[in-house]
């Protein structure tokens, strides 16, 4: 194998990045297995953006197929980053959560079925602001039903990444997969910024931004579970690989005391740089130890 | 936002349906499906205000060479004529393949 940080290596990648939701979703089936659900001739848009003067997209910037991943029974969900963020609207929401219901229900009756969700989002979609919010909270518990029967798998290859309550759904995972383009956080840098001001968080300092939210902090800190290059067949034998795992012992949303006790040990009298973090939080989690 | 419609003749059936296309910022989607009769029907959703005459003017143009009985529609987020005009021509292409 060349090395990988080669420039033979580099010019050989094929991009996952620069795929739309459909392609990407297509890319991690096995080859000819895969079928669109409610795709964009069925014409299921958000009713509420264009009385807001925003033309629709007709799936509604979510893509959701039913196929077989490394011969596994699996549902893929992509969230189209370039469509208003990738947010989250009443029907892209919807479109999530039944494909993980569908899911479910085909994996309580003996057929376990993997869920895989592309998250390229800001979150919430403002123009439907407490649809979007109850979209949301309907999706983690479909996630939490699912997840006992079946893994259910988070990527964020960017560069959009995961904010808001979606970062909230893919703290849920049973895995989680970033690569160092992707950023994952609560808050977007341009909000904390807002709320707390420059001094708190300067979102035009890039180095800053993904030294904190980007996918090689959050592995290197133990919360997610895999760190990929920007190569769809590197992407693609990841998700395998988890969908191969199955359910795993433990979930990281479960080792509340894990958590828990980093904060505690943190002095936060004083300012931590990233690679300090990297340093203090080593402590694998119960799914990473099975890397 | 902006809904234009315009119809063309047409000559011969189309294929297939095909799909192609983002409504991201300066980009759109185009849906390209078979429609029965002789003429084509588009349907445009833009959300820059003001530019019917230079969607009719892509239109016009993309229908001196394609005479398919299709309808088309265009979801539109502020994409330059240009990419209006490749879209519709990859779209094509995708119904022909």
């Amino acid at each position: 194998m060349t090395d990988k940080n080669s420039a033979a290596d580099f010019i050989h990648r094929q991009s996952f990045i620069e795929l739309d939701a459909r392609e990407r979703a297509t890319a991690l089936f096995d080859a000819g297995t895969s079928r669109e659900l409610l795709g964009p001739f069925d014409r299921v848009e958000s009713p509420w953006l264009a009385m807001q003067g925003v033309t629709p997209q007709e799936d509604d910037g979510c893509v959701v197929m039913k196929g077989r991943i490394a011969g596994h029974p699996a549902v893929v969900v992509a969230l189209e980053g370039a469509f208003q963020g990738g947010s989250t609207g009443e029907v892209s929401g919807e479109k999530m959560t039944a494909a993980l219901d569908l899911a479910y229900a085909d994996s309580k009756k003996g057929t376990p079925t993997s869920a895989v969700i592309l998250l390229e989002t800001g979150g919430v979609r403002l123009q439907e602001a407490n649809l979007g919010l109850a979209a949301i909270a309907e999706l983690m518990g479909s996630i939490l039903l699912l997840r006992k029967y079946a893994p259910v798998i988070c990527l964020s290859a960017g560069t959009v990444g995961c904010f808001g309550g979606m970062s909230l759904a893919l703290g849920l995972a049973s895995y989680v997969i970033m690569t160092r383009e992707a950023r994952l956080g609560l808050n977007g840098p341009k909000v904390i910024e807002q709320e707390n001001g420059i001094d708190e968080f300067d979102s035009s300092d890039h180095a800053l931004v993904w030294a904190i939210d980007g996918g090689e902090q959050r592995f290197a800190t133990g919360l997610i579970d895999a760190l990929v290059e920007d190569d769809t067949p590197q992407v693609v034998d990841a998700i395998r690989r988890f969908v191969g795992n199955g359910v795993p012992a433990v979930h990281r949303s479960t080792q509340v005391e894990l958590f828990r006790s980093r904060i505690k040990a943190l002095d936060t009298s004083r300012q931590w740089d990233p690679k300090e973090l990297r340093t203090l939080w080593t402590a694998k989690s119960a799914t990473e130890g099975k890397q | 936002m902006e809904q234009i419609e315009l119809t063309y003749p047409a000559k011969r059936a189309v294929p297939k349906r095909a799909h192609v296309g983002v409504v991201g910022s300066g980009d759109m989607e185009v849906l390209l499906e078979p429609a029965k009769g002789t003429s084509a029907q588009v349907s445009i959703r833009t959300s820059v205000n003001g530019f019917g005459a230079s969607w009719k003017a892509v239109l016009d143009r993309f229908f001196t060479k394609y005479d398919g009985a299709a309808r088309i529609q265009i979801n539109d987020a502020g994409g330059t004529p240009g990419i209006a005009q490749l879209r519709l021509e990859q779209a094509v292409e995708a119904s022909e393949q």
